[in-house]
């Protein structure tokens, strides 16, 4: 992957294949510890315990196409690259949760990329699910919440293309806003 | 910066819009958005769908995302679905491509053969 908002993507679709009707996503970036944390949340159908210890190991997956899944792998490859790592928590029939860290300054540590087609993208694929999305620089917060924006928009379905292009450039205004001179590759 | 007020603004606008036309939704544009079509560049293509289809107002096709169709090696992968089930799959996109798809296939009816799986294979 050559970016986090691509892994994120990625990552948001294993909460939807587990049946998640709202999906959290927090990206934290913290210039004082030199730390990026991103977490995804879901109230998914959760994995069992067996599953979740392996749940790292490129030949663990749910799907039927193939018996190989790589997905998590390459994420937690990503956070490893930039001495960072991956956590994968889950209880059955509550939900599970993916957490990776970076260390922001680390040479390897992969660019946000464009956070907003992935909003853009999810959302118009799967518009039912709830999503919120929380941007933190420890100071500043920015938060954007698609059931919200359904309720300002009425009967106006959310899947409308102007609506859709505007969610990603909200985004993309809230990542300059908050990470702009934060993360080394957003100018302030 | 974009504003919750913009947000109105397109919310008015579209409304007078969607009380004009009916709802149907004559065809869908399927990307293949599992790992390999992300890595392979699909949402790109994704996006590009989304614009090309808001700059022709053509409301009536859908845009959706599937997960591994089973072909990696040809990622992205794009099916067009029209209203009576058949299917075209186009491999290897790429945004500039899109641009002529939508308005090849989407707005002239006419497949662009030489993108299709069936091409890629020759």
């Amino acid at each position: 992957m050559r970016d986090l908002s691509l892994h994120l993507m990625d990552i948001i679709q294993n909460a939807i294949t587990a049946k998640a009707s709202k999906i959290s996503i927090l990206i934290c970036a913290d210039r004082e510890s030199d730390l990026l944390e991103i977490a995804v949340k879901d109230n998914g159908i959760g994995m069992e315990s067996d599953f979740l210890k392996d749940v790292a190991n490129p030949f663990a997956t749910t799907r039927d196409t193939r018996r190989i899944g790589l997905g998590i792998p390459l994420f937690e490859a990503s956070a490893n690259r930039a001495s960072g790592e991956l956590k994968v928590t889950s209880k059955k029939f509550v939900g599970t949760e993916v957490k990776a860290n970076f260390k922001l300054s680390h040479i390897d540590r992969l660019p946000l990329g464009d956070l907003g087609q992935t909003m853009e993208g999810i959302i118009l694929a799967w518009p039912d699910i709830e999503y919120d999305l929380t941007l933190d620089n420890k100071n500043v917060r920015f938060n954007f919440n698609s059931t919200d924006i359904k309720k300002r928009l009425g009967e106006v379905p959310i899947t409308q293309f102007e609506v859709i292009k505007w969610i990603g450039e909200y985004v993309n205004d809230g990542v300059k806003t908050i990470f702009g001179g934060i993360l080394y590759e957003i100018l302030s | 910066m974009k504003s919750l007020a913009e947000l109105e603004e397109i919310r008015k606008k579209t409304l007078d819009q969607i009380n004009l036309r009916t709802n149907s939704q004559d065809m869908r544009v399927v990307v293949g958005m599992a790992t390999c079509g992300i890595a392979a560049g699909a949402r790109p293509v994704m996006n590009a769908f989304v614009e090309e289809l808001s700059k022709r107002n053509l409301s009536n096709v859908a845009v959706t995302m599937t997960g591994c169709i089973g072909i990696c090696k040809l990622e992205p992968v794009v099916e067009i679905i029209d209203k009576d089930g058949g299917k075209v799959t186009y491999v290897k996109m790429t945004p500039e491509k899109v641009a002529r798809v939508v308005a090849e296939h989407i707005v002239n009816g006419r497949v662009c053969a030489e993108y299709t799986i069936g091409e890629a294979d020759k």
